[in-house]
């Protein structure tokens, strides 16, 4: 492990571990509702909070989490009346949040330092230790909605009509869920970018889906999952002088791909041993009357 | 559980002059209802005569047009005793890929009485489990939602609204396209929750094995009510002694033959 005598190596491994961590655990519940792409959306949004943050000598992550959260906010009100235009007001959110991103950041950069390509793709071996700090506070928030919160996160993303009648506070849960999002997205931004981050959001979820058997199990095996390719990926792009953010989203999808190929096999061989009869249910329809 | 916050003598249910419409086209017009307490009713039609709408309604997941709906004596706007409720949709939400076990699905029944952040209690876990067992699951605890049967999946659903121990049961068509052997299973845990002096709203395209449990049965057709009394017998079809099997897709026939037996005069 030579390479962590590195403090700026260190940091970058913090950083993408943690990263790792809260992408899958926020990413479940978008996974859950068919938003899988929603984490690539604020990404978008997250660059004009970049941009802002640059032009006005704040900093980038902080205005990037407050630009990024207004999104989410606004995209779950769209969400919620369920008007069929809602696609295209999403689309015109999207596109607008990047072009008016790289509009800003270009014209912030031309004054200083660091580029558009570190923001939308990572960068995490320039993680300082400000940086990480608040990468940490953002982490632990994040964590603490996805794990203390997942009853109710799950019965809401599960069943809305049911949550509904159960009394649940359905908006309040939303926007939560909504809003972490958005941090979670631009807590991500170091390690792997505003363009990559969806993939380590859905990707792990995809994957340990189909070998658990609970949500709770899907859940901690994609945070391992997400931890385990983040570190890796960080390690192998040290050695291979690779891009660290898309390394570790390569790796991740070869781990979806040999997964989904080995689960594949294995429900094949099963289903062969199951012909005989003795492995199937008891029928179920039984008309002793 | 006591409820201080509305005397026993309120009907656990009272829809008044009920009307929706979906987009425009009226499915409820004028609908009034109530239900005692202790009380098993059954809404019975055909397949968009309004049934499932009125109690979709009567739960605030249909927007009243007019009208008004209490439960247990407060108006519906006003009510957040929610826990007193079980609901029971019609099916499980299709949903994603995301698997979730059995115990995780009927564990959401007990979210009306945990507060937020809190970890379940001993008597969570307890209800879960009485749950389960009165529903003949038990041993699919740990299995995926998705490699049960229909028929268990429905099972999995009432499961649910019985783990939030309810006053008032709201069942969806709980047995549409049911396998015997789970309606059997359903009627064992209703029968349970009546006995318990629990009160229930079912609604059907069918009785089956409920019929002996339901202590009045409400006609809707054309989204009013046309029978409000005892279980008529079903008419057609349906009046063949050994007919027991479900029609999740009646002919336009078989829709009719509910009405068919009823003369106009019979019109709320």
């Amino acid at each position: 492990m030579s390479f962590l005598q590195y403090d700026f190596m260190v940091r970058a491994l913090i950083g993408a571990v943690l990263t790792g961590l809260m992408a899958p655990a926020i990413g479940i519940y978008l996974v859950q509702r068919g938003l899988s792409l929603i984490g690539d959306g604020l990404g978008h949004v997250a660059l004009t909070g970049v941009g802002l943050g640059l032009l006005t000598h704040t900093s980038p992550v902080l205005s990037a989490v407050l630009v990024a959260a207004l999104g989410a906010v606004a995209i779950e009100l769209v969400r919620e009346r369920g008007r069929a235009s809602g696609d295209v007001v999403l689309a015109v959110l999207f596109y607008g949040g990047i072009s008016g991103g790289v509009v800003l950041v270009s014209s912030a950069s031309a004054q200083r330092g660091p580029s558009l390509s570190s923001y939308l793709f990572g960068s995490p071996l320039t993680t300082d230790a400000n940086d990480l700090m608040l990468v940490g506070l953002l982490a632990a928030g994040v964590l603490a909605v996805a794990l203390l919160l997942r009853p109710w996160l799950f019965a809401v993303s599960h069943d809305e009509e049911y949550a509904r009648v159960a009394g649940l506070p359905i908006r309040a849960l939303n926007l939560t869920l909504a809003v972490t999002t958005a941090v979670t997205v631009t807590a991500a931004m170091r390690a792997v970018g505003l363009l990559l981050v969806s993939a380590l959001m859905v990707v792990p979820v995809a994957t340990a889906q189909q070998v658990a058997r609970g949500f709770t199990a899907t859940m901690y095996l994609a945070m391992a999952i997400g931890v385990t390719a983040a570190a890796t990926g960080l390690t192998v792009s040290w050695q291979l002088n690779t891009a660290p953010g898309a390394t570790m989203v390569l790796l991740t999808i070869a781990g979806f791909v040999a997964v989904t190929v080995g689960a594949g096999w294995v429900r094949r061989i099963r289903s062969r041993q199951a012909e005989h009869p003795a492995q199937a249910e008891p029928h179920e329809v039984v008309l002793d009357r | 559980m006591s409820h201080p916050s509305a005397p026993s003598s309120e009907p656990a249910l009272r829809v008044t002059d009920a009307v929706v419409g979906y987009a425009g086209r009226p499915v409820l017009h004028r609908v009034s209802l109530q239900v005692a307490t202790g009380e098993v009713v059954a809404i019975l039609g055909a397949n968009g005569s309004g049934k499932s709408t009125l109690v979709r309604a009567a739960l605030g997941l249909v927007p009243l047009r007019s009208g008004e709906v209490s439960l247990f004596g407060v108006a519906l706007r006003r009510f957040r005793d929610w826990r007193r409720i079980g609901y029971v949709p019609q099916r499980l939400s299709a949903g994603s890929a995301v698997p979730a076990t059995v115990r995780e699905v009927v564990a959401q029944g007990r979210l009306t009485r945990r507060r937020f952040g809190r970890r379940p209690s001993t008597a969570d876990g307890r209800a879960v489990v009485a749950a389960l067992a009165a529903i003949g699951l038990a041993d699919r605890a740990g299995d995926p939602v998705s490699t049960l049967s229909g028929g268990q999946q429905q099972r999995v659903l009432i499961a649910r609204a019985l783990a939030g121990e309810p006053e008032l049961l709201v069942l969806d068509e709980p047995t549409a396209g049911v396998d015997a052997g789970s309606q059997e299973a359903f009627a064992d845990a209703l029968r349970q929750f009546v006995a318990d002096r629990g009160t229930v709203v079912l609604v059907a395209h069918e009785l089956g094995p409920l019929a002996p449990l339901v202590d009045r049965a409400v006609v809707l057709h054309h989204g009013q009510i046309v029978h409000n009394g005892p279980v008529p017998e079903p008419a057609g079809h349906h009046a063949h002694p050994d007919h027991d099997h479900v029609h999740p897709h009646a002919t336009l026939e078989q829709q009719h033959s509910w009405v068919g037996s009823w003369p106009d005069s019979w019109g709320a």
